[in-house]
């Protein structure tokens, strides 16, 4: 039995932002086959009235006083953007070309 | 002298502080130690010779102005590429961070500075710390200094490597699944996993925020120990850090020392007892056990019936957490951008670069976990991981109820060839079975040389409860006067 199709793959693969090759997909499709079906083994595990932990340490809000405490500055902030304008992060265009005009 | 690469954090520190050598010396002979076989290794991904010694000038000057300063002052460090360094290039093992140099300490490297350590570099990673072996870093891997045709674990295999090579005393590296534990043991060397929440993930670039713990790497108990005790402790700026002081390590690590378990209860896992390990490695466990049991420790079985899930579990929240974790890398604010040329839209460009900037393993986890995390499979795959991380919590719990500590094999396997692993993910997940429960648990594991198989090393693991970090210590430090150091052939 398979768990996941070559199309699934293609879909994951555009929902996680990858543009991966017809060469790769193929070399994924039956890798994450096999490791799906391998992890799956949880589900053997009755486990209908168990409550799930996200975390080892019980999570609560870390409060602090709202003062200011030395930071980055912007230059500081910018050094390793591929793209930066008037102390900003620069983007690709976000709009199509007709919705932009 | 003895040649200053092959002394102890502790042996080097007890020099510089009297006066018998300094901290610029000391640098030196790993920054040309490091320069004569790195090449061989690769355990390096950067070395910052300048910065390396201009600490060391600094604890040089500090100590002729007459300043206290702490244990470790002047002894030299490696550290694990995940860690930020102010300046210093950090990939994190990736193309996608080739270059980056962050503006900014991670806690635990300024906890190193503060310490009066001093930096050499920064070392191999599997790419994002996803991996086993090192093989999947983008910068070629590493190699086993016991032999180097074989893998020197991962995913810090560099920082474990760099110690059995003689290129450091300490390192630091991080453990999500047994990434300092399992390089421990293959390397022959000490690899801690603190208490989740013990050490900060302030500047660690993140993989799996509710199990990333960074920790100390070291060739002795206590030089672990001592470097724990250095970078441990809450830190504000780690919303999941514990507000507690750190187990007192150092003594615990002392008091092994004396060679004394009389009274301690030692829990063997039975599940890791048995099958899935292989005969040389079960072989060399069985005669650690019988060794604790020579030093005055009472060796009970004790069952954890749901640690068989635990690797499954674990390729499930890993990857789970990953796939979000990774989304900052999207060509924006740091790192690789590829593709924008004026026409292409804002998630063409981020698809580009994110294809060309990761290694297949990395894509395969966050294919996985935006599988996992997707609305028809959530309950039967991630909700589902989070239930038996559940039950696997409880089964340390039951068995902490009746020992003090737990003991298994730390991997499966020796080291194994390069390339024997890569055209099978999942037989590389398979080098983490024994590691991942305590992960998935939060509590504190430590990986300790216990022999050799087939003239390689094997590491003993002990695990303990969450916050009793110095039990292991204990543990560890006691099987270590038994067992001794190992000692690598020749480079």
């Amino acid at each position: 039995m398979v768990a996941i199709s070559r199309e699934e793959v293609a879909h994951l693969a555009r929902l996680s932002r990858l543009a991966v090759s017809e060469e790769e997909l193929d070399t994924f499709a039956g890798q994450l086959d096999v490791i799906l079906q391998a992890v799956a083994q949880v589900g053997e595990v009755a486990a209908d009235d168990i409550p799930p932990t996200s975390h080892s340490v019980p999570l609560t809000n870390v409060l602090r006083e709202d003062v200011v405490t030395p930071g980055l500055t912007p230059e500081e902030a910018l050094s390793g953007a591929p793209d930066a304008e008037e102390q900003r992060f620069r983007v690709p265009r976000i709009l199509d070309e007709d919705v932009a005009s | 002298m003895t040649e200053l690469t092959k002394l102890s954090a502790v042996e080097i520190a007890g020099l510089v502080a009297a006066g018998e050598t300094s901290a610029v010396e000391v640098t030196q002979a790993h920054l040309d130690r490091i320069a004569a076989v790195d090449g061989r290794v690769n355990a390096f991904l950067h070395v910052d010779g300048e910065g390396a010694l201009a600490a060391a000038r600094d604890v040089d000057a500090r100590r002729a102005a007459g300043e206290a300063l702490g244990p470790l002052a002047g002894v030299p460090v490696a550290v694990k590429d995940v860690l930020t360094t102010k300046g210093v290039p950090t990939t994190a093992g990736s193309k996608i961070l080739e270059g980056w140099r962050p503006p900014y300490d991670s806690t635990i490297v300024q906890r190193l500075r503060a310490a009066g350590t001093v930096m050499l570099g920064k070392t191999n990673m599997d790419e994002f710390a996803m991996g086993s072996s090192t093989e999947y870093s983008a910068y070629g891997p590493t190699r086993n200094p016991w032999d180097t045709d074989r893998i020197p674990g991962g995913s810090g295999g560099g920082s474990a490597a760099a110690l059995a090579a003689y290129e450091a005393p300490l390192a630091i590296g991080s453990d999500t699944g047994g990434s300092i534990r399992q390089p421990g043991a293959v390397t022959g060397t000490v690899g801690a996993k603190p208490t989740y929440g013990g050490t900060s993930r302030y500047g660690l670039v993140a993989f799996s925020s509710s199990l990333d713990t960074p920790g100390p790497c070291a060739r002795t108990v206590l030089d672990a120990a001592l470097l724990h005790e250095a970078i441990g402790g809450h830190d504000p700026r780690d919303s999941t850090s514990i507000p507690a002081p750190v187990p007192d390590v150092v003594a615990a690590a002392k008091l092994g020392a004396t060679g004394d378990l009389t009274g301690v209860r030692l829990g063997v896992v039975t599940e890791f007892a048995g099958e899935g390990a292989e005969p040389g490695v079960l072989a060399a466990f069985n005669e650690a056990v019988d060794a604790l049991t020579k030093l005055g420790a009472e060796i009970v079985e004790v069952s954890c019936p749901h640690f068989k899930y635990a690797l499954p579990a674990y390729y499930l929240i890993g990857p789970s957490e990953c796939s979000s974790n990774l989304a900052r890398f999207d060509g924006v604010r740091f790192g690789l951008r590829v593709g924008d040329d004026g026409n292409r839209s804002l998630e063409e460009v981020m698809s580009l670069t994110r294809e060309a900037g990761f290694g297949p393993e990395v894509k395969r986890r966050i294919m996985i976990g935006t599988y996992a995390l997707s609305s028809g499979y959530y309950d039967a795959y991630y909700g589902q991981a989070q239930k038996v991380r559940t039950l696997i919590t409880r089964d340390f719990t039951a068995a902490f109820e009746r020992v003090d500590a737990l003991i298994s094999p730390a991997t499966p396997f020796v080291a194994f060839p390069l390339g024997a692993r890569t055209s099978d993910p999942y037989q590389m997940y398979l080098a983490d079975l024994f590691t991942v429960p305590a992960n998935l648990y939060g509590g504190p594991g430590i990986s300790v040389p216990c022999g050799l198989s087939g003239g390689l090393p094997v590491g003993l693991q002990v695990m303990a409860p969450t916050m009793a970090d110095d039990r292991m210590y204990r543990v560890a430090a006691a099987l270590e006067t038994a067992v001794g150091t190992l000692t690598p052939p020749e480079l």
